[in-house]
């Protein structure tokens, strides 16, 4: 690959949410500006860029990261998911993502995304996750409105639905 | 709260990246993970002009165990580290210390190597690796060497890493048998940098413990076992020896308290979990 | 007002999922920074001071005027010329600006805005402004700040006092004459912030033909701030249109301080000639948004020796940071009424004295004053119990308001709306599971472990009078101003052609499900569902009804909002009862709104569906019945007759409703490190009719949450040069899901009288019981009589720890004050050198040229004068500085004194040092010198927990470098010594 130079776009491509998309970035321009300002993806919110909050945290090639953390150009040619891909269809909500509403496991909802893509990956790989270790995992965002208590049963909720029903 | 411009090589092969470092040297940074790296362009603490992007490069992505050491790749993620299935049993000390480094969110990208070259003293691999008398691999145009840990680390964010030169790998040492191992950290919360984070070894009635979170790098020291009553007067001397400092989060005497108790507990528990 | 319509099976007081959660869940909320912009928008970066104090000397904005993509660069001159300062809250001589003019006066005040295609290059732009500080002395303590000769921020106010006020209530004198003893707790409650997790953001647009600007920002007002903005932009308030995204990411009342930055996009809009959108990032957060007040307390009691508290003696100093930024000093007063807490207290006395600080200004955040009051009277209330031998419960319980004493005048002035404080504390402690905690505790101590329990008694304000504030002006003052009071609220429900239903309010939600509440109110009015009704709390202020009340804060939703919303239905549904009696042919009392239909409240079967007859004003008025008006929008404000204006005697109703929490914690005090853990923590509310338990709930825990956060993690940490400490989410320390225990939630309820629909506010209790909870605890556990918080182990240690031998003996070595930023450091080396030629060293700037790392050559000023540009770093930070160095006090070749100073993009540094030359023997000379270093900027609140050690590291080389070239006899080890002196220390 030819080195990018900064002051330049640069195309830069990669799959989000399963669909191929492409923009145009500096090698400066962080993956968090890049879905929300080039993509219009503004589902993945921005709230320290210093990669404790939690709120950009996005899947990248099926684990979370923080997208405040990653240059878009390091993003080419990634499997990118976001909280716009959760819900399996329009009009319906993936079984964490109910989960969340039935328990008022969001408030002010800004950092909600950031935590459902933790936890929807966490979920896939560990099924039988322990509370403990689902506290852990969560202990990667910050939330100022609910404190953990919602999230928390909310979690373990789709823990337990997700196990009798796998595919939902 | 965005990075200042830079040129960005997605580096294909090692000859690549030591070709930018050989000719840009401390204007050129690596990007491994970025987790450390990232916070910092953010803030525009680092400017660097060029970064090479490390992770592409097949020769850095291999973990091999030669029944003495692993070694890591300078592209190994700290989350592929995790997941070794044999790793709580052949690397005892990586294992109880892993899940202390920042989150999950963040260990999935940062790499082992990148947090070695980083060289924060709170940080727990450089710790262990010093702990274990682990060996850190660098390589330049000009040369390839190999560094003992404990010589590694000369400072505050300072390494005896060449600005030509790439960190390839490292070496961790295996658990012995008959050896027992223990990591204890202290933090403010869960995640956060160590006040003190203590790694232990004990192997013969002996200990050597590391320390991090308190002088200006991580420091290991031999001591008298657990049951030797030395061991509070050589405790005390290596926490006042660590020249602990005060900050927002805890003070130096609270610092060098935590040496001296978490220092006993942490060789406890390693002579303890003796294998 | 009809209690018919909220019959028990209606919506109110269900947990319905939320209609907001649906779009939150897929990433389709609409935040500020979500929405579209204009075509041209341009994006600002705020250039900010690295100093606590300082005087701008010169300010360099040409070389980011002509870089890339930069369309205008302001600095404080080009803001002050169109605009007008904020008003200030309190009569005294002092501006405030929402940027520097000629001094900055806190780490992170802004002094340039930078205007540019994007936040990249705006950001870029802000490294090509120099500006040239000349340091003040700093003053961070509020008790150091009343001092003589403490430094003055605001010259003309002529000191850092901007207001002194001092209240009696009954006859406090004679009551503490009379006493059988008096007890005092003095406390220091910390700075700290609710920080939200979106920042602030705003979009601004100015029309020259109208002279009026369009805003759109994440506040939660339009609030009276509205006001102060408009009179800050020179235009009338119709010129000023503000609106509020759809959603807001949380703001607990800290987005209130948006209002100084819509001041400043507006003018750098108008500049630019385009739209402008600012989105603040988290460093700028921490820095310089605002947050609550800290301050310092004296509390004495006049008890009686069974633990009856007679009277009350306040001394409060409030430190509102380095501007007095409106509503403040609203903090301060804003318990005004609830000063003798939940207790049953006649004689009160109170001194409120408002100082200024180099720190950031401080405004809403949740417990608004609460936290302050609380923390030094439920510490009384312990001390009170520990020092007559009394159970704290027992003094709780003879001190509680009486069951029989509601509505309740306090002693300043408010009226306790309902309550049962006794019963509630009862049925916490019995529900709570106290008698367990008490065996726990005994058991505990029993094994040598540290154990504690904690009580805290509170009454929760909420709706603020809008003229309590006035309290901080005299009688007479506020004679002259005219009275002001009240809390308008405001509830608009419409009607379109089609029958369906829409409700407008002023409320401007952050999260706390207004719309849902309000849908749920409006459809038991209405005989509807929830879903029928579409709620818009986005506000305008040119299209909607809105007052100086309205918004978000004070806990006011769910007693004035939704009961305004419940007027404005109700009203509504009247009305359509006229139109639907004449077609039904009933009488309008007996017409009965249900199931989407109105009926004939005794045939069910006469009917219509309830959109047929909504729709009716619009498609067939002329059918209306002769006394029915046309009914299609009702808007409705409403403010309670309870709020009434100060009176001459400065009592002040300073809220309209009062709910009670009684919390119960036990703690564990790790003995190795100090730790605390929390055991169990039981929290009882009343807060009247609750709405919707699983809103109160998530309150409740949220609450809690950032109370946890403020007892033992979080603080606004200053030095004593006004660095700030905390700059970064690493050292601004918020509780993780680690962190935050489950609380036990309890709920004892006594419907508010004074709202319409008997709700009280529930938001903020917490955060004021529970800081002191904890510290009651954590004093029970350690059998400690002061405690301050945040409650850091390291703190607690000293009361565990051992005296700690002295170290062995080791070599002099710089070290740092505890807490200050101040580096001493001391020592002297042989150099085999004759004292001339070291002497000739000094003053040659060859010599420095080749010494100094990173100089990118040295420019000689004068003979004792030296600047140079230097490079600097330590791993990967790297920045450039200007550096000076003078020399003074010369007796050569004997002694000199060294002032160096560095100046960068990163920070600054400044430092002193003595230097003597003593010729031991020919050819051979001692140097000595001892030197005091300081760092500060950003470098300092971001990497503040590495500094010290970074600065260290290079101290501690140049002490090696000198003994081995002075061994060596080489030049060069001297000048080492003043790479120490520069950020990072080279």
């Amino acid at each position: 690959m030819p080195r990018l130079s900064a002051g330049q776009r640069h195309r830069v491509s990669f799959s989000l949410n399963g669909r191929p998309v492409a923009g145009e970035a500096e090698p400066r321009l962080l993956l968090s500006d890049f879905l929300r300002g080039v993509l219009g993806a503004t589902g993945t919110h921005v709230g320290c860029e210093h990669g404790v909050c939690g709120a950009c945290t996005v899947q990248i090639d099926g684990v979370p990261a923080r997208a405040c953390l990653t240059l878009a150009v390091q993003a080419e040619g990634a499997d990118i998911r976001t909280v716009e891909g959760l819900a399996p269809a329009p009009g319906r909500l993936s079984v964490l993502q109910e989960s969340f509403r039935e328990h008022h496991a969001l408030q002010c909802g800004f950092c909600t995304p950031g935590i459902l893509m933790s936890l929807d990956a966490f979920l896939r790989q560990r099924p039988d996750a322990s509370e403990a270790e689902l506290r852990y995992m969560l202990s990667g965002h910050l939330c100022r409105c609910t404190g953990y208590v919602p999230i928390m049963r909310a979690a373990l909720a789709a823990r337990d639905r997700l196990r009798e029903e796998p595919n939902a | 709260m965005k990075p200042a411009p830079f040129d960005y090589v997605r580096a294909s092969d090692g000859a690549e990246v030591l070709d930018v470092l050989h000719r840009q040297g401390a204007d050129a940074r690596i990007l491994a993970g970025g987790q450390s790296l990232l916070p910092m362009l953010n803030m525009r603490l680092a400017r660097p002009a060029v970064l090479v992007d490390i992770m592409h490069v097949p020769s850095l992505q291999s973990i091999a165990d030669d029944g003495t050491a692993l070694r890591i790749g300078a592209a190994v993620r700290q989350a592929e580290l995790e997941a070794r299935p044999d790793l709580a049993r052949r690397q005892k000390l990586l294992a109880a210390a892993l899940p202390w480094i920042g989150h999950a969110q963040t260990r999935s990208r940062g790499t082992v190597c990148g947090s070695v070259a980083h060289a924060d003293p709170s940080a727990e691999l450089p710790l262990l690796l010093v702990a274990l008398g682990g060996t850190v691999h660098l390589r330049s145009r000009r040369r390839h060497r190999a560094v003992e840990a404990g010589a590694f680390f000369t400072g505050m964010m300072a390494t005896d890493r060449a600005d030509d030169e790439l960190i390839e790998a490292v070496s961790i040492p295996t658990a012995r048998p008959g050896a027992g191992y223990a990591f204890r950290e202290i933090g403010r919360r869960h995640g956060d940098f160590a006040i003190v984070a203590c790694a232990a070894v004990v192997e013969n009635g002996r200990a050597r413990l590391g320390i991090g979170g308190v002088a200006d790098r991580p420091v290991a020291q031999d001591m008298p076992g657990p049951d030797d009553e030395a061991l509070d007067e050589a405790l005390d001397a290596f926490a006042w020896a660590l020249e602990a400092r005060d900050d927002l989060h805890a003070t130096a005497r609270y610092r060098r308290e935590l040496v001296r108790r978490l220092g006993r507990a942490t060789i406890e528990e390693a002579a303890r979990c003796r294998a | 007002m009809g209690a018919d319509v909220t019959a028990e099976t209606g919506w109110v007081g269900r947990s319905l999922p939320r209609v907001e959660d649906a779009a939150l869940l897929r990433g389709a909320g609409r935040y500020i920074d979500d929405l579209g912009t204009p075509a041209g928008t341009l994006h600002a970066a705020i250039l900010r001071s690295p100093h606590g104090h300082a005087a701008i000397e010169a300010i360099e904005l040409a070389a980011a005027r002509a870089a890339p993509g930069v369309v205008a660069v302001l600095a404080g001159a080009e803001i002050a010329a169109l605009t007008a300062s904020l008003v200030v809250g309190v009569k005294a001589p002092m501006e405030c600006w929402p940027i520097a003019i000629d001094r900055v006066r806190y780490m992170g005040e802004p002094v340039a805005v930078a205007v540019a295609r994007d936040r990249y290059l705006a950001e870029d732009a802000l490294d090509l402004i120099e500006v040239r500080y000349r340091p003040l002395p700093a003053v961070t303590d509020p008790l150091a700040a009343l001092a003589d000769d403490a430094p003055v921020l605001h010259p003309t106010l002529g000191g850092n006092l901007a207001s002194d006020r001092r209240f009696s209530y009954g006859e406090p004198d004679a009551a503490f004459a009379e006493a059988a003893v008096k007890i005092s707790v003095e406390t220091r409650y910390p700075r700290n912030a609710c920080t939200p997790i979106e920042t602030y953001g705003v979009v601004a647009e100015y029309d020259p033909g109208l002279d009026a600007y369009d805003v759109l920002a994440n506040f939660q007002g339009p609030f009276s701030l509205h006001a102060v903005m408009a009179r800050a932009l020179k235009v009338p308030g119709n010129r000023l249109r503000l609106r509020t995204p759809p959603e807001s990411g949380g703001s607990f009342g800290v987005k209130q301080g948006v209002f100084a930055y819509v001041v400043l996009i507006a003018a750098a809009a108008r500049t630019a000639g385009a739209p402008v959108k600012w989105v603040e990032d988290r460093l700028e957060h921490l820095a310089a948004s605002v947050c609550a007040t800290n301050r310092v307390t004296r509390l004495d009691a006049a008890v009686s020796a069974e633990g009856k508290i007679l009277a009350l003696a306040w001394d409060q100093i409030e430190d509102c940071g380095a501007h007095l930024r409106a509503p403040e000093p609203a903090t301060l007063y804003r318990m005004h009424g609830n000063m003798t807490g939940a207790y049953d207290i006649r004689h009160v006395s109170i001194r409120n004295r408002v100082v200024l600080t180099n720190k950031m200004p401080t405004g809403l955040n949740r417990g608004f004053g609460g936290p302050q009051v609380y923390f030094p009277l439920e510490r009384l209330v312990q001390q009170i119990a520990v020092q007559l031998g009394i159970d704290p419960l027992e003094v709780i319980r003879r001190n509680l308001v009486p069951a029989d004493a509601f509505p309740y005048r306090t002693a300043t002035g408010a009226i306790l709306d309902s309550g049962d404080y006794r019963a509630a504390t009862d049925a916490a402690l019995r529900q709570g599971g106290h008698a367990e905690l008490v065996a726990r505790r005994a058991q505990a101590r029993a094994e040598g472990r540290l154990y504690g329990i904690g009580y805290a008694a509170v009454v929760e304000p909420s709706v603020s009078n809008m003229g309590y504030i006035t309290a901080v002006l005299t009688p007479a003052e506020r004679r002259r101003a005219g009275p002001k009071n009240g809390a308008q609220a405001t509830a608009t429900i419409a009607l379109d052609p089609l029958g369906s239903v829409s409700l407008h309010v002023a409320s401007a939600p952050q999260g706390q499900g207004h719309r849902t509440v309000l849908a749920q109110v409006a459809a038991d009015v209405l005989g509807l569902r929830p879903q029928d009704i579409r709620v818009i709390t986005e506000i305008d202020t040119a299209r909607d009804a809105w007052s100086i009340a309205s918004g978000n804060y004070s806990s006011r939703f769910a007693p004035a909002v939704a009961g305004a919303a419940h007027l404005a239905a109700t009203r509504l549904r009247e009305r359509l009862a006229r139109i639907a009696a004449a077609q039904l042919n009933v009488p309008a009392d007996e017409v009965v709104f249900a199931e989407r239909r109105v009926r004939a409240r005794d045939n069910p079967d006469n009917s219509l569906p309830f959109a047929r007859l909504a729709a009716a004003s619009h498609w067939a008025p002329g059918t209306l019945p002769a006394d029915a008006e046309a009914v299609i929008r009702e808007t409705v404000f409403w403010t309670p007759p309870e709020l009434t204006a100060p009176t001459e005697a400065d009592e002040v109703n300073s809220s309209l409703c009062h709910g009670f929490i009684f919390d119960i914690c036990a703690v564990e005090v790790d003995r190795v490190t100090a730790e605390v853990r929390i055991d169990r923590y039981v929290t009882m509310h009343d807060c009247g009719r609750v709405l919707h338990p699983g809103m109160v709930a998530g309150q409740v825990t949220g609450g809690f949450a950032h109370a946890l956060g403020a007892a033992l993690y979080e603080e606004h940490a200053y030095g004593p040069d006004g660095s700030f400490l905390s700059g970064t989410l690493a050292d601004y320390l918020v509780p993780t899901a680690m962190e935050v225990p489950e609380p036990v939630i309890l709920h004892h309820e006594t419907v508010s009288p004074f709202t319409p629909l008997g709700a009280k506010g529930v938001g903020e209790g917490n955060c004021m019981s529970t800081p002191v909870c904890v510290a009651n605890a954590v004093a029970d556990a350690l059998g400690l009589a002061d405690v301050t918080l945040p409650l850091l182990p390291a703190r607690l240690a000293e009361h565990l720890f051992a005296a700690e031998t002295s170290p062995p003996d080791r070599p002099a070595r710089p070290v740092a004050k505890p807490g200050e930023r101040q580096l001493f450091g001391e020592g002297s080396a042989t150099v085999e050198a004759p004292r001339e030629k070291i002497w000739a060293m000094l003053l040659d700037p060859d010599t420095l040229a080749a010494v100094v790392p990173g100089a990118h050559g040295i420019e000689k000023l004068s003979p004792t004068n030296f600047r140079a540009d230097v490079t600097l770093g330590i791993g990967p930070v790297k920045g450039r500085y200007r550096a000076e160095i003078s020399l003074s006090d010369l007796r050569p070749p004997k002694a000199v004194t060294l002032t160096g100073g560095a100046e960068g993009g990163l920070g600054f540094g400044r430092g002193t040092g003595h230097v003597t030359l003593t010729e031991e023997a020919p050819g051979r000379t001692v140097v000595a010198y001892c030197y005091e270093a300081a760092i500060g900027g950003k470098v300092a609140s971001i990497g503040g927990r590495l500094l010290d050690g970074a600065a260290r590291v290079v101290i501690g080389q140049f002490f090696q470098a000198l003994a081995t070239q002075a061994g060596g006899g080489r030049r060069g080890g001297f000048f080492a010594w003043l790479r120490s002196l520069l950020p990072w220390g080279g």
